[in-house]
């Protein structure tokens, strides 16, 4: 076996280790260690995809001394490999954004934790991906709600511990349902590795034995994995949870936490139930129907929002949903369509939410419509940002939003029921999407009118000579208000300063979220194969 | 649903009195080193401050669950409301139906047929002994067949801790919200008793983690014995002397240890095991004490970060200010 074999396996344990690592260390070094850690895992990831690239074929890696169904074991496959580089390129840059915000919003005791969460998230992430053994999967399942949940309300204020509780509930909902389905199928098979699962359920199929039973927890599986990825009626905690917790927080649930769950189910489906169960079974079917439900009802509410964060969360109800459409097809063109959205969905919301918190800073702190109107001039890279993101979410050509939207209705063209639902619900969803997005687009480009002083005041980006003025004739009065006065000015050009430096870690993870998205809206062809490439070797 | 009895009413009634005695507000007849008249007087100021801050807290609990839903003008949430009751209801019904059924049609219980019982089961009970040196076959399958499950599952308790460390972890030392004000409370009896006891509740937990390849036990059973021993000590003698020897640092430092332990323990063998290296560490005589290989270090390993758990649990729901 060659080395590169062992690098998945080091990449999960280096995670799971600097976990309780960070715990120990001061929040600095905790930062450092956990920056160190995924650009590690990223290069490792590297090293894996051109290895599987080059010798074509899926890996099997023994965890122990024994062998597959008595011992754990991991599999690598092409798809698996790139997820594991793409989510540590995305963890990085939503790391390197959120820096600025994580250190006023999380209370220095406490910084070191939030590194611990992080890590540990990455590790489940990295387990989910590699994953061959079902329980395996559910142990990483529990760590990964944990430390999100711990992501969640280490910002505290009273919504996101609301959010949290309410993530909680419905995650946990999701976890039980998902346990209850792999220990119907342990029982009905005496297998937990996906290889020998797939076996053993194909010659139930054929036998007919323990029909409904198999049905049930198929449908139970795929539920639960659906609700803990906010499919849309499990979606009442995620606009609370991605709206208030702190930027680095709300970019990594967004774009990784739901894609790892979407990545087991689409797993689960492709090693060990096969697509003939699934499409006797009519659990893709309410896939189907919930995704292109939830596409237009996310859209409904997101219109509705008044806050630009929680537009975003609403966004991803609908995005979400697109992704369970693609699944709810149950072929092959819907599942390529649908990994290629995870993709592309992971790009563009943490894209959003980094410019979204730098069109608000560029505000005064201020998420309403009206706060942002023009901040687009006032943060010049956040509003392009915010522009080729929203772009990419309605789905203009060039950006990656397109490609998945014209891929799904590729896989549709040619579906006896779905193809004309497909159609409807993807026309009703642009322009949904157009709505809001594009609403938001102008808000932040178009320039004040009437309104100015006072923004402008509560800026505090009229020249200082101005409020000096004003300040003169009152001051003689009163002294202590002066001097008051005075005091939050110098408060609010700290705080001036401070947004000046938060620009340039944030300002390049953006430039580089700007690339991502171009690269995968020019360059779908390559990723498309490698997707293909990696269904065919999941098999 | 039980009837609402007014406030002069309930303080007429038995439990009421029971409860404030229970509670340590009437003073206790045999207590002469405080003033306690002064004492009852002072506890009577409190009650009613506290009273008043409750009420206030209910309105404004009120107020914000209005401020947040916006319930007079949210037809959303209105509707839900409504529709909520039947649409549960319905829900459970289906699920149970749903969930009875398929159990109805699972494969009967304790049938030597049964799909459960093929060439794993039978491997892990007839060479369970011989491949892990442990005697007891279920430590012998989570720390060594399965030892990648239970290092996730030792972090899921390591990162548990931490998110209640999130939570309730006092940010500005206030006292007020620290359950120290309390202490010391000296209680004669749960000393003595905790004196008693507490020295073969922790040596009980030794045994149950150190035997656990040996026969029935393991780190989680013996950990949770350990982390109850602490909680008893706790209560006992109060913060002050429970820190001499543990807090919240040397918590995590312990855990630390221990997963790092865990996991490069783990890394060695799984290391080994995946690119076909003989590993250099011996079994041992089945049944001795120094036997099975890393079982007994990684039982040790979990013991330690389950008794952290346990323990760092109660300090932080008690408010203790860890």
């Amino acid at each position: 076996m060659d080395f590169v074999c062992n690098f998945p396996f080091i990449s999960i344990i280096l995670s799971l280790f600097s976990g309780p690592l960070c715990s120990v260390l001061s929040g600095k070094w905790a930062k450092r260690i956990n920056t160190v850690v995924i650009i590690m895992i990223g290069i490792l990831s590297v090293f894996v995809l051109a290895y599987v690239g080059r010798t074509g074929e899926a890996f099997v890696y023994r965890m122990g001394h024994f062998p597959a169904p008595w011992g754990n074991e991991i599999r690598v496959g092409i798809l698996e490999a790139f997820m594991a580089c793409f989510f540590c390129v995305v963890m990085l840059l939503c790391m390197a954004a959120g820096g600025r915000e994580r250190e006023v919003q999380i209370h220095e005791n406490k910084q070191n934790l939030y590194y611990v969460m992080v890590n540990l998230l990455l590790c489940s992430l990295l387990a989910l991906i590699y994953t061959n053994d079902l329980f395996t999967a559910y142990v990483f399942v529990e760590i990964n709600t944990i430390s999100a949940c711990g992501l969640i309300m280490i910002r505290q204020n009273g919504r996101t511990i609301e959010a949290a509780t309410r993530y909680m509930i419905m995650s946990l909902l999701g976890s039980g349902l998902l346990l209850l389905g792999i220990c119907f199928l342990y029982d009905l098979t005496g297998h937990l590795l996906m290889s020998n699962l797939k076996e053993q359920v194909h010659i139930l199929v054929e036998t007919g034995q323990y029909h409904i039973p198999l049905m049930v927890s198929v449908g139970l599986m795929s539920v639960g994995l659906a609700m803990k990825s906010a499919l849309y009626p499990f979606h009442a905690w995620l606009p609370d949870a991605y709206g208030y917790s702190t930027l680095s927080s709300a970019a990594i649930l967004s774009s990784l936490v739901s894609k790892g769950y979407i990545f087991l189910l689409i797993k689960i489906f492709y090693r060990v139930v096969g697509f003939e169960i699934l499409t006797e079974n009519k659990v893709a079917n309410v896939l189907f129907v919930f995704g292109i439900v939830g596409m237009i009802m996310g859209s409904l509410n997101a219109i509705q929002e008044e806050h630009i964060t929680r537009m975003i969360a609403y966004s991803s109800v609908a995005q979400i949903g697109y992704i369970y459409m693609g699944i709810g097809l149950a072929t092959q063109e819907g599942m390529v369509a649908s990994i290629y959205h995870v993709v592309s969905h992971a790009a563009t919301k943490s894209l959003l939410f980094v410019a979204a918190s730098g069109l608000a800073a560029a505000s005064g702190g201020g998420t309403r419509y009206r706060d942002l109107v023009g901040s687009g001039y006032r943060n010049k890279l956040a509003g392009i940002a915010f522009t080729v993101g929203s772009l990419s979410m309605v789905g203009m050509p060039m950006f990656s939003g397109f490609i998945s939207k014209l891929f799904f209705a590729q896989a549709a063209i040619g579906h006896t029921h779905k193809m004309l639902p497909t159609f409807i619900a993807l026309a009703i969803s642009t322009v949904l999407n157009a709505a809001y997005f594009m609403k938001m687009v102008i808000c932040i480009y178009s320039p004040r009118y009437g309104r100015d002083e006072y923004a402008i005041q509560n800026l505090n980006l009229v020249p200082s000579k101005d409020i000096e003025e004003k300040r003169d004739i009152v001051s003689d009065k009163d002294v202590v208000l002066k001097e008051d006065s005075i005091s939050k000015k110098v408060d609010m050009q700290q705080k001036n300063d401070m947004d000046k430096k938060v620009d340039t870690a944030k300002n390049v993870a953006l430039l580089c979220f700007i690339i991502l998205n171009f690269v995968l809206g020019l360059n779908s062809e390559p990723m498309i194969r490698l997707i293909q490439k990696g269904l065919s070797m999941f098999g | 649903m039980s009837r609402k009895v007014s406030e002069e009413e309930y303080q007429r009634t038995f439990s009421y009195k029971f409860s404030r005695w229970l509670e340590g507000d009437e003073i206790f007849p045999c207590d002469d080193t405080v003033d306690s008249k002064q004492e009852g007087i002072r506890k009577e100021n409190v009650r009613r401050d506290e009273k008043l801050l409750r009420r206030r807290k209910e309105r404004e609990k009120k107020n914000l669950v209005k401020r947040v839903y916006d319930l007079e003008h949210n037809t959303e949430i209105r509707i839900f409301r409504k529709i909520y009751r039947i649409f549960s209801v319905l829900f459970c019904v289906f699920l149970v139906a749903m969930l009875l059924t398929a159990v109805s049609a699972l494969p009967d219980f304790g049938n030597a047929e049964n799909p459960v019982n093929n060439e794993v089961a039978a491997r892990y009970i007839e060479k369970g002994l011989q491949e892990t040196g442990a005697v007891n076959i279920v430590t012998g399958m989570i720390l060594d067949y399965r030892a990648f499950d239970t290092l996730g599952e030792s972090h899921v308790l390591f990162i548990a801790t931490c998110t209640v460390l999130i939570l309730l972890r006092n940010d500005k030392r206030n006292e007020e919200r620290s359950d120290r004000i309390h202490e010391p409370k000296n209680d004669v009896i749960l000393q003595t008793v905790a004196r008693i006891l507490v020295p073969p509740v922790f040596i009980f937990g030794i045994y149950v983690i150190l035997a656990g390849h040996l026969g029935p036990g393991g780190g989680f059973s013996g950990g949770a014995v350990i982390g109850a021993g602490l909680i008893l000590y706790l209560n006992a003698f109060g913060f002050k002397k429970t820190e001499k020897f543990f807090t919240a640092k040397t918590y995590r430092r312990i855990s630390f240890c221990a997963l790092a332990c865990y996991s490069i323990a783990k890394s060695y063998s799984f290391y080994t095991g995946a690119n076909h290296i003989e590993s250099v560490i011996p079994l041992g005589k089945p049944g001795a004490i120094l036997s099975s290989g890393l079982i007994l270090l990684l039982n040790i390993c979990v013991g330690t970060v389950v008794a952290g758990t346990m323990y760092t649990f109660y300090v932080m729901f008690r408010k203790g200010d860890y």
